[in-house]
């Protein structure tokens, strides 16, 4: 089992969700991204999913689009990203990353599960390959021992839902909103009842995306899914900062807040 | 719905899966795949419904003034080298070959249920003419466009709005057509249910490249028979410029499968394509994927964008559609780079010569025509019969082109 597999084992054992913090890599510089990463695991996030940053994130809304694109113009490249993942696993947490397929495919997809892999990285979500497309994928992510995240959507039939799941390893994403990225007033009615028709074709944990902000969100998403995803918020700690010091500082609070949440979503 | 294939090739494309050999398919997040296989389905349904087909048509005869007209252009041939046709699709409605993608896929809006039609525009035509079908068909608009484009474009974000549709200029990366393809996509994934996303080339995820190149064809099936009308025969080529592709792709098809006849594709060069500011993708591009769909694509070794450059608006994009990716490999198209001052150099000829105001687009075609001219001349030991796909009218144009040849009255 992966080691993702393990962490969200451990956390069904202790009756509660896992929390999933996404940061994109290189934002808002690549020491700056690995300290951040360290903060939000010190506070009590559980894993962390490496974006990395793309010049065409069309699922991704107004915040993680303008930290991916002051990492873009810091410079920041693949094999940075992979250096950052190297380090954040370094703090013992499972290290997921979430790519657009281009920069895969550019830099080689063999090659890049290859170095993923050496890198300490469990594996990728994948919000634009879908399986249908997923060949060479497929073979690289058997190849080199790397889970497989692919996305469901309240939209996809039970066919594809089915179809999905099958081709996924380590966790299933469940895009909680029809809609791209981004902390919402509200989560989504749609989330629990894809949630359960995932869990009526696999026994792979089930992680919720898109939408959630608040601890008392993590709760309530944590009281039916295996993991709780959290993106936007987290970086908007950042981005709205008025120094690094005071956004760390944002950050841990906020991942802290995002812990409870998770750990009192089923009490 | 099936393509014709060039002789050698394993055709038709594309597969059932949207793809032209390792080109096409379909890279979009899966919430996105419902309303593509919908989409899929409605339209295969209706190329074969001769109730669809009979309406389809009826618009573009009686609406949209086609079949257009196929004129020989004798002034400018003299200059050229060539005797020059001109497929006339700049006196269309909306002074476009785009009004034809438009109706049709408005039609499809309509059989779908679908209520609201969002649509990328980067010079404002394919705007235009979407803005046009919506209030036609009484459906919603919202037009994603650059906000970069909508200065150097004021003309069209008025015409847009004048027909009801609601401009949101996207300040989003480059601030191009690219950004507000991106802008699009997302505003479909969170409104799928009640809204079709209006591509306006053949380019984007399966079933659009095909479904685009199905609505436009009409352009290469009328261009061969008026060819064949006028001078008895099929011509030695045809020319049509390259942003996204689909008025090439739609003068190209009936082509296809005449081996004697040259495609050739013209890019934008920009500033020239060893310069790096340019918008030709196939000349200057490598393959990855982009906007849903894996083609030429302008980008750095990580597979991150690059901005594209032209003095063309309706080219400044930095991917192709996939057929003309397949096309270029099989070899049966040949696409080359025009520049920036190439294309002006035969705006102002064709402007002097036959009173018509090209489009800048269009310009790349004539440009490109000009340049294969000579070396046609010389392989065949004659003059050359060169149909040039005039896609648009060049009013919109106007104020580049001005400011281009510095004949602007300063305010």
């Amino acid at each position: 089992m992966s080691r993702i597999g393990v962490a969200f084992d451990k956390a069904r054992a202790d009756g509660r969700a896992l929390l999933i913090g996404c940061m994109p890599a290189g934002f808002p510089t690549v020491e700056g991204s690995i300290a951040a990463m360290t903060a939000m695991v010190e506070a009590g996030v559980d894993v962390i999913e490496v974006e990395i940053p793309y010049s065409d994130p069309v699922m991704d809304g107004p915040v993680i689009q303008k930290a991916s694109d002051i990492a873009l113009a810091g410079g920041v490249r693949v094999a940075d990203t992979l250096r950052i993942v190297e380090a954040v696993a370094a703090t013992g947490a499972p290290v997921v990353t979430m790519t657009y397929w281009n920069p895969v495919e550019q830099y080689g997809v063999d090659a890049f599960a290859r170095d993923l892999a050496a890198a300490g990285g469990t594996g990728l979500i994948t919000p634009d390959l879908i399986p249908d497309e997923a060949d060479e994928w497929l073979a690289a992510s058997d190849a080199h021992g790397l889970d497989r995240t692919f996305l469901v959507s309240p939209s996809s039939t039970d066919a594809r839902l089915a179809m999905t799941v099958a081709h996924c390893r380590g966790f299933v994403y469940a895009t909680a909103v029809m809609g791209v990225t981004g902390a919402r007033a509200q989560t989504s009615d749609a989330a629990p009842t894809l949630v359960a028709r995932v869990r009526a074709v696999t026994d792979l944990p089930v992680g919720v995306g898109l939408g959630v902000g608040t601890g008392a969100q993590a709760g309530t998403v944590g009281g039916y899914a295996d993991g709780v995803i959290v993106g936007s918020a987290l970086i908007r700690c950042l981005l709205d900062a008025s120094d690094q010091a005071a956004g760390l500082t944002a950050l841990r609070t906020l991942s802290a807040e995002l812990a409870e949440g998770v750990r009192t979503g089923r009490s | 719905m099936s393509g014709n294939a060039p002789a050698g090739t394993a055709g038709p494309v594309p597969d059932s899966a949207g793809h032209y050999g390792r080109f096409g398919g379909r890279f979009v997040p899966e919430a996105l795949v419902a309303a593509l296989d919908e989409l899929d389905a409605a339209w295969r349904k209706a190329m074969g419904d001769e109730e669809f087909l009979a309406e389809f048509d009826a618009l573009l005869r009686e609406y949209a003034g086609t079949p257009s007209r196929l004129y020989v252009a004798e002034r400018f041939s003299a200059k050229v080298g060539a005797r020059v046709l001109l497929k006339r699709e700049d006196l269309n409605h909306t002074g476009a070959h785009k009004v034809r993608n438009v109706l049709g896929q408005a039609l499809l809006t309509r059989r779908m249920g679908k209520t609201r039609v969002i649509a990328e525009t980067g010079a404002g035509q394919h705007g235009v003419a979407t803005a046009t079908a919506a209030a036609l068909f009484d459906l919603e608009c919202v037009v994603y466009m650059g906000q970069v484009d909508t200065e150097r474009q004021a003309l069209n974000v008025a015409r847009m709005r004048m027909l009801g549709a609601t401009v949101v200029p996207v300040t989003n990366g480059s601030r191009t057509l690219k950004d507000a393809m991106n802008e699009a996509m997302r505003d479909w994934v969170a409104n799928v249910d009640d809204t079709h996303y209006l591509i306006g080339t053949a380019a984007g995820p399966h079933p659009f490249p095909a479904m685009v190149r199905d609505f436009v064809r009409g352009i290469g099936d009328e261009a061969r028979q008026q060819c064949l009308d006028r001078t008895g025969a099929l011509p030695d080529a045809v020319a049509a410029c390259v942003g996204g592709g689909s008025n090439a792709l739609g003068i190209f098809h009936a082509f296809v499968g005449d081996a004697d006849v040259r495609l050739y594709g013209f890019e934008a060069g920009g500033d020239g394509v060893d310069t790096g500011r340019h918008a030709a993708s196939i000349t200057g591009g490598t393959s990855g994927v982009l906007h849903g769909t894996r083609t030429y694509v302008l980008q750095d070794a990580d597979g991150q964008t690059v901005e594209s450059h032209s003095i063309s608006a309706g080219l400044d994009y930095p991917g192709v559609g996939p057929e003309h990716a397949w096309l270029h490999d099989t070899g049966r198209a040949r696409y080359e780079p025009v520049t920036d001052d190439e294309a002006m150099a035969a705006f102002e000829l064709l402007c002097r010569t036959e009173g018509i105001i090209p489009a800048i687009e269009s310009a790349h075609a004539l440009a490109g025509a000009m340049k294969i001219a000579p070396r046609l001349a010389a392989e065949l030991g004659r003059e050359p019969v060169i149909v040039v796909n005039l896609s648009g009218r060049g009013d919109k144009d106007v104020h580049t082109a001005g400011g281009y040849f510095g004949i602007l009255d300063k305010e």
